[in-house]
Order: C-alpha cells, then sequence, then structure tokens
C-alpha cells in the first residue's frame, strides 16, 4: 500500500491495513523482540505480550539431558500465539549457521529464520563475507531469511539480490544500547531497499526505537534494551508506543527544519 | 554401546532406537530437534533409526536468545 493511502487510513482512525509484510506474510506489529537475559521465563512471557510483538527471536542450544525437566521456553511463550524465528546467535562461520538453522526448521517447521553470523567476540559485529555466504546456502536450501547485517548500503544490496525477505542493519553493537549511530547509512539503505528494513541490535531506549520508524524503517527488533531495563514489563510497553508513534509521524511527514524561527502566532493585530 | 551426545560420551545399553535414546533421557520427540554424524534426523524417523557405536548426536531445542 502506497504511503499516501496508509495516511488516509491512520487518519480515518481505522485500524486500516499498515501491516509490516514479511516474505508474503503480514503483521500488525512492527517490533519484533528477543528472549534472552530476561531474569526468568515469566517474566520473559509478559514482556512479550506488553510489548505487543507477534514475532520473537530464539536460539538454538544443546539439550541438557541431564536434566531434561528443565523449564523450556515453548512452555512459556507459546509458538503458536507468537511465531518464534530462529536465530544463529553464536555462529561465527556460515557452516554453522547453516546447520543451526535446519536443525531449527526440523525442530519446529518454521522456514523464516533470522541469520547472524558475527565476526568478533568483544563487538558481536557481523562478518559480512561469511554472512554472504550462509545466506547463498540458505536460499538454496528453501529458506525465508531477515538478514543481521551491518549498515554498508552495498552488501544490504547484494543480501537482498540473494533473494532475503529482510535486511536488518545494525543500529550500534549487540547489547550496546546506543542507539542509531549512524542515521544516513540506514536511511540511505531504506531507500534503496524494495524489502523490510528492520534496525536490529543497539537499540537502548524508546527515543530510539520511535528515531529508527521516523527514519522510515519498517521495523525494530531488539531484546536488550527491554530485558535490561529497572523494569522490563514498562519499557515494553514503551517501546510498543515508540514503534507506533514513530511509525505515525513518519508516515504523517515532519515539518521541514528552518535555520532560524518562524512565529506560530499572527503578527497583525498586536496591541 | 559409546554414544557422544551434545559433546559428552554416554555408555548404553543397545540395540537402542533414537526414539529409545531420547526417552531413557526423559525428552519428548516434539520439542527436540536432532543432528546423527552432522546429519538431520526426521522426526518422523526416530522410531526406526537404529544407533551404532560411536554415533555423534546433537540434540537440541529452543531457548532464549536476541
Amino acid at each position: 500500500m502506497a504511503d499516501v493511502a496508509k495516511v488516509k487510513v491512520v487518519e480515518a482512525g481505522g485500524a486500516g491495513d499498515d501491516s509490516l509484510v514479511i516474505a508474503g506474510k503480514p503483521y500488525r506489529s512492527r517490533l519484533i523482540v528477543g528472549t534472552g537475559k530476561y531474569k526468568d521465563l515469566a517474566e520473559n512471557a509478559a514482556a512479550v505480550e506488553a510489548a505487543g510483538a507477534e514475532i520473537v527471536t530464539v536460539a538454538v542450544r544443546r539439550v541438557n539431558v541431564t536434566n531434561p525437566k528443565e523449564p523450556m521456553l515453548i512452555d512459556f511463550i507459546d509458538p503458536k500465539k507468537v511465531m518464534y524465528l530462529p536465530n544463529t546467535a553464536g555462529c561465527y562461520t556460515a557452516e554453522d549457521a547453516v546447520r543451526t538453522l535446519r536443525l531449527a526448521r526440523e525442530a519446529g517447521g518454521w522456514n523464516l529464520v533470522k541469520l547472524e553470523v558475527l565476526g568478533d567476540q568483544k563487538t558481536l559485529y557481523p562478518d559480512m563475507i561469511e554472512t554472504l555466504r550462509a545466506a547463498e546456502a540458505l536460499r538454496k536450501d528453501g529458506f525465508e531469511i531477515m538478514v543481521y547485517c551491518s549498515d554498508d548500503p552495498i552488501m544490504a544490496k547484494r543480501l537482498e539480490a540473494l533473494g532475503c525477505a529482510a535486511i536488518m542493519p545494525l543500529a550500534a553493537p549487540i547489547g550496546s544500547g546506543l542507539g542509531i549511530q549512524n542515521p544516513v547509512n540506514i536511511r540511505l539503505i531504506i531507500e534503496q531497499s524494495k524489502v523490510p528494513v528492520i534496525v536490529d541490535a543497539g537499540v537502548g531506549t524508546a527515543s530510539d526505537a520511535a528515531i529508527a520508524m521516523e527514519l522510515g524503517c519498517d521495523g525494530v527488533l531488539m531484546n536488550t534494551a527491554i530485558a535490561e531495563a529497572k523494569h522490563p514489563l514498562v519499557m515494553a510497553r514503551a517501546m510498543k508506543l515508540a514503534v507506533e508513534a514513530g511509525r505515525l509521524a513518519y508516515l504523517a511527514g515532519r515539518m521541514a527544519k528552518r535555520k532560524y524561527a518562524d512565529p506560530s502566532s499572527p503578527l497583525a493585530g498586536l496591541i | 554401546m559409546q554414544l557422544t551426545v551434545n559433546g559428552d560420551i554416554h555408555e548404553v545399553p543397545g540395540p537402542i532406537s533414537l526414539l529409545g535414546l531420547i526417552e531413557r533421557f526423559g525428552l519428548e520427540p516434539r520439542k527436540v530437534a536432532i543432528e546423527r554424524n552432522l546429519e538431520i534426523v526426521p522426526r518422523s524417523t526416530y522410531g526406526q533409526t537404529q544407533l551404532g557405536e560411536g554415533d555423534r548426536l546433537e540434540i537440541v531445542h529452543f531457548v532464549g536468545g536476541g
């Protein structure tokens, strides 16, 4: 739907169709949240609900075979109600990422996945060369990919050309909470992409999420910003509102910035 | 027989199917995914897959992550 049409729907106060469409499937929420770093699974589940998220990222890890009765994520966050997006967190090679996602697809049947191949333990910066290799292999295997990447527009273009379902450039390093460090590059990626652009990593507080949406992002993905807030459920709600507010502001078309003042009250009729 | 499961050596009485091993560990088949000697094992075949001496298994599930 063109932006103009979306604005008409929003102005009419209708629920409208400003859906986020990923790999052909529409989602009402433009906020995707992670499931890591929470104090427990119950808080995690409550945060997902407070955020109004319809998609959550999950990691694939070894089962603790010596303690099989350990509580599991799927007992708290129902994959029938919220879509699980398996990720490849912790993978440093294309081979590991592909293996992990094949296992994830076998475990849950999900074909839409998040690809992330890291290059450095300290910065958790993506290794774009390994990411490209993994994306190519996964596409051949029929996966739909939401790919975590650097904010390099050329790399983003290559990933889109491979058929990735969404481009997910980082705002700042994972878990840093530093907010969008390079709005120029994010904007360049948004302008050139025909698939959704979702800022992933580095969001710290509500205004960061709103800024991402005001730039024209299609969505925001975050984990630490909510999990490590002093009151995660409150932050989850703040993020939900921030993403909605930022999206509306973007659709509304902001005023132009001026170098100097321009009075709001009339000049005529002063006593 | 000896199997490597998630990086650890386990001694199990054979013969045993993959389904038998999962049940021995007290796991639910529908909550996990398994790789045997670097190949994914489809869940529908757990019952028919007979394990062999020295098999290397990865049994994974979903956990919280970003």
